[in-house]
C-alpha cells in the first residue's frame, strides 16, 4: 500500500510542477505590475511552440528525387537527407535527439524578448485600469496568440519526442533501498520535476539574494517610495514580466515531451493555474509554488482506483471542489494578504 | 402606461422592439435573414442581458454563467422527455431549475468578492462540466449530448391522448417550433427579458445594486446588508441564462455539455464588453455582432474571398487572399481576439460608449442639440 502511494505522489509531482511554475510566474506579474494576467497560459504555449519549432528546424530535410532507384510502389525513391547531420556529422545527430533541453537556450531570449514587447506594449498602458479591464484584454491576446499559433502549426498536436537516452524510467524505490522494480518513475518526468525545483529556486534566489531582487522586493511593497529613491522601478517591473515570460516558456519547453503541444495548451493550464494562484492566495510567491504541488498531488491520487471506487468522479472536479473549500474556508487563499484584489 | 415607466424608457423598449420583430427584413441584405441565426441571436441576448444584471449592475464578474445555461438547457430537454413536448411547461421548469441552482452557488460564491469570486464561480462552472461529461451520465447522457426519442414516457402528452408521429419536436400548443415561428417566439422572450431588466435597472432594487458596484463598503457602513441584494441578481441573472439555454433546446432539442465549458462563459462575458457593460442595449447588440461575425465569417473561404478582392489587379488580389483568409473561416477567432483587444484598449464602454461620442461629436458640431437614436444598432 505504501509504495501505491508513494507512487502516486510521484506521479502528482510533475503535473504539480508544471502547474507551480505557471502560477509562479502569474504571482510574480502580479506581485510586481498588479495585473491580472490571462495571456501567461499564451506565454506558456508560446514556450512549447519554441520547442517545436527548433525541433522543425534542426529536421530540416533536403528532399532529392532518385530517378535510379524505385521504391516498392515502382514510384521514383525520393531521398531524404538531414541538413544537419549533413553539416554537422554526428554532433548534427546529437543535436536533433537533444532538441528539447537545446530548445531552452533559444526560448529564454525569444520569451524574455516577447514580454518586455508584451509589457511595453499593451500591458504598461492598462496599469491604472481596473482588474476586470486587465483580464480582458490579457484574454483577447491569448485568444490573438493562440490563433496565431494555429494558424501557423495546424490544429493538431506535434508530438516532441524527449532524448533518447533520457526515456524509460528510474528505478526510484531501488534507490532509496526498498525492492527493486516496484517504484519506477519516467525519467523525464523526474527530470521535469527537479528542473522545476532549479528554476523555482533560481527565481526565490534572484529575488532575495540580488540586489536587484532586492529592489524588485521593495517595490511590491511600496512601489511609490522605492520610485521617490530615484530607482527606475517600471524598468525593474518590465524585466521582471520578461522573466516571468521566461519561466512560464521554459515550463513549456520541458512539457512538450509529456504533453503533445497544440495550440490550446496554454487556455487548459491557465484555468488551472488561476485556481492555483487563487488557492495560494493572490500576490503569494511560496503559496503559488505551494498550492501548485499540492493541486498536483491531489489530482494524482484522485485519480486512483481506489479513491474513484469510493466517490465516482472525484478525479475530475478534485481541483476545483478543494479550490472552493479553501476559498471558502480561508478567504485569501493559503498563504494570501489582506485586502489583495479584493474590490 | 404612462405613470408605470418614464416616456424615454417606454420609447426605448418600444423602439427594441420593432428593431427586434423586424429582424428577419432588415437583416436579409446582411445575409443574416434565416430562422436559424435569428433565432441565436434572440438567446444569446436574453443571456447578454441577464449577464448584464449581474456584472453590469452589481460589478461581480462571474466567470461561469455557462452552467446555467447549460442546466437550463437540460432541464428544458428533460421536460420535454418526461412531460411534454410544449415548449411552456419546459421553459418554466428549466428556469426554476437554474434559478435553485443559482442560489445555491450564488449563496456560496457571494462570500467572496473580487477575483476570488470569478475563480470560485469558474470553479462551480468547471465541476459542472467535468461532471456533465463523467459521472453524471444517466442524467446528462454524457458526450452524446441529451436527445429527444420516440420511446419518451412524456407522461402528460400520453395522458392527454395526444399521439406523436413522427420525430419529436417542441411546439406550442400543437404548432411546432421550427423556423420563424422559433424566432418570433424566441423574439418575444427577449423583448420580455429586455423589458424586466429595464425594470430592474430603473427600481429601487437596481439603485442598490448599483450602489453595491460603485462603493459595497460604503453600502454595509450605511447599515445595509448588501448580500441579499446581490444574491437576487445572481439568481436573476441565473434564470435569464436558464431560459436562454431553455430557448435554445427549444429550437435545437439537443443538449450538450460543451455548453456549460469556460469558453462558453468567457463568450457572454465577451459580448457584454464589446456591447457596452451597464447599459441595456449594449450586450444585445454584442451578442448579435458576435453571433452575425462567428456565422458569417467562419462560413468564408478562399473561393469567395478570391471573388471578393478580383476587383485588384493579378498577384496583389492572391496576396491578399491568402491574409484574408488567416482571419476567416477557422481563423475568425483571430479577428474576434482582435477586435476585442482594440475595444478593450480604446473603447473600454464598448460600442455604447462609441455611438455616445459619435452622437456627442455631431451635436458639438451642429448646435441644434438633436439626440442621435440610441438604439441604432452600430453597424
Amino acid at each position: 500500500m505504501f509504495e501505491v502511494i508513494f507512487l502516486q505522489f510521484l506521479n502528482g509531482l510533475d503535473k504539480g510542477a508544471a502547474y507551480a511554475l505557471i502560477a509562479l510566474g502569474l504571482t510574480l506579474v502580479f506581485g510586481t505590475l498588479g495585473v491580472v494576467n490571462f495571456a501567461h497560459g499564451a506565454l506558456f504555449m508560446l514556450g512549447a511552440f519554441c520547442a517545436v519549432s527548433v525541433r522543425m528546424f534542426l529536421t530540416m530535410e533536403t528532399v532529392t528525387v532518385d530517378p535510379e532507384k524505385l521504391s516498392p510502389w515502382g514510384t521514383p525513391l525520393e531521398v531524404r537527407e538531414p541538413l544537419v547531420q549533413a553539416w554537422l556529422g554526428d554532433f548534427g545527430a546529437v543535436l536533433v535527439n537533444y532538441s528539447v533541453p537545446i530548445s531552452i537556450l533559444i526560448t529564454i531570449p525569444v520569451m524574455l524578448l516577447v514580454g518586455i514587447a508584451l509589457e511595453r506594449g499593451i500591458i504598461k498602458h492598462f496599469y491604472k485600469r481596473t482588474h476586470a479591464e486587465q483580464i480582458l484584454v490579457t484574454f483577447g491576446l491569448a485568444i490573438v496568440a493562440q490563433e496565431v499559433i494555429k494558424s501557423v502549426f495546424g490544429p493538431n498536436p506535434i508530438p516532441q519526442p524527449m532524448p533518447t537516452d533520457l526515456r524509460g524510467a528510474a528505478d526510484i524505490g531501488s534507490w532509496l533501498g526498498m525492492q527493486a522494480n516496484v517504484i519506477t518513475y519516467p525519467l523525464w518526468r523526474l527530470i521535469y520535476f527537479i528542473f522545476a525545483g532549479v528554476v523555482i529556486g533560481g527565481v526565490f534566489a534572484f529575488l532575495q539574494f540580488t540586489t536587484f531582487g532586492m529592489v524588485v522586493r521593495a517595490g511590491m511593497a511600496d512601489r511609490e517610495t522605492v520610485g521617490l529613491l530615484g530607482i527606475n522601478i517600471d524598468r525593474r517591473f518590465t524585466i521582471m514580466f520578461g522573466l516571468a515570460a521566461v519561466v512560464a516558456g521554459m515550463a513549456g519547453v520541458m512539457y512538450t515531451p509529456l504533453l503533445p503541444p497544440n495550440y490550446h495548451i496554454g487556455m487548459d493550464f491557465l484555468v488551472l493555474s488561476f485556481v492555483v494562484v487563487v488557492v495560494g492566495g493572490m500576490g503569494s510567491l511560496p503559496g503559488a509554488v505551494a498550492a501548485g504541488f499540492l493541486l498536483g498531488i491531489l489530482q494524482s491520487f484522485a485519480s486512483m482506483t481506489q479513491v474513484k471506487a469510493i466517490i465516482p468522479g472525484i478525479d475530475q472536479i478534485i481541483i476545483y471542489l478543494v479550490a472552493v473549500v479553501i476559498l471558502l474556508v480561508r478567504p485569501r487563499g493559503l498563504m494570501g494578504r489582506r485586502g489583495v484584489m479584493e474590490a | 402606461m404612462s405613470n408605470l415607466m418614464p416616456r424615454n424608457d417606454l420609447l426605448l423598449l418600444l423602439g427594441f422592439a420593432i428593431v427586434v420583430l423586424a429582424m428577419p427584413i432588415w437583416l436579409a441584405p446582411f445575409g443574416a435573414g434565416y430562422p436559424d441565426l435569428l433565432q441565436r441571436f434572440m438567446i444569446f441576448g436574453i443571456f447578454a442581458v441577464g449577464f448584464n444584471i449581474l456584472f453590469g449592475l452589481t460589478g461581480y464578474l462571474s466567470f461561469g454563467h455557462a452552467a446555467f445555461f447549460g442546466v437550463g438547457s437540460y432541464a428544458a430537454v428533460w421536460s420535454f422527455k418526461l412531460l411534454t413536448l410544449d415548449a411552456i411547461p419546459a421553459i418554466i421548469f428549466a428556469v426554476a431549475i437554474s434559478g435553485l441552482f443559482a442560489l445555491v452557488i450564488g449563496f456560496l460564491c457571494l462570500r467572496r468578492s473580487g477575483i476570488y469570486f470569478s475563480i470560485l464561480t469558474l470553479a462551480f462552472a468547471q465541476m459542472s462540466y467535468n461532471l456533465a461529461y463523467s459521472v453524471l451520465t444517466p442524467i446528462t447522457n454524457g458526450e452524446t449530448g441529451l436527445q429527444l426519442t420516440l420511446s419518451d414516457p412524456r407522461i402528460v402528452d400520453v395522458a392527454l391522448g395526444k399521439t406523436l408521429v413522427g420525430q419529436p419536436v417542441p411546439n406550442i400548443l400543437g404548432q411546432p417550433l421550427s423556423g420563424y415561428a422559433g424566432f418570433y417566439f424566441c423574439a418575444g422572450f427577449l423583448i420580455l427579458a429586455f423589458f424586466l431588466a429595464q425594470r430592474v435597472a430603473g427600481s429601487p432594487f437596481g439603485m442598490m445594486l448599483k450602489a453595491i458596484k460603485s462603493n459595497q463598503t460604503r453600502m454595509q457602513f450605511t447599515g445595509f446588508n448588501t448580500r441579499p441584494y446581490a444574491l437576487s441578481a445572481f439568481v436573476i441573472s441565473g434564470m435569464y441564462a436558464g431560459l436562454a439555454g431553455a430557448l435554445l433546446a427549444v429550437t435545437d432539442p439537443l443538449a450538450g455539455a460543451e455548453r456549460m465549458q469556460w469558453t462558453a462563459s468567457g463568450e457572454v462575458v465577451l459580448m457584454t464588453i464589446l456591447g457596452g457593460v451597464g447599459t441595456l442595449v449594449g450586450p444585445v447588440i454584442g451578442a448579435w455582432i458576435i453571433k452575425y461575425f462567428e456565422n458569417i465569417l467562419s462560413a468564408l473561404n478562399d473561393n469567395i474571398l478570391a471573388r471578393f478582392w478580383s476587383f485588384l489587379p493579378e498577384g496583389m488580389d492572391s496576396v491578399l487572399v491568402k491574409i484574408t483568409s488567416k482571419f476567416v473561416g477557422d481563423g475568425w477567432h483571430l479577428t474576434l481576439g482582435l477586435a476585442f483587444v482594440i475595444v478593450v484598449i480604446f473603447l473600454p464602454g464598448g460600442i455604447m460608449e462609441g455611438v455616445r461620442r459619435i452622437a456627442a461629436a455631431f451635436r458639438r458640431s451642429d448646435n441644434s442639440a438633436k439626440p442621435s437614436a440610441r438604439t441604432q444598432p452600430a453597424e
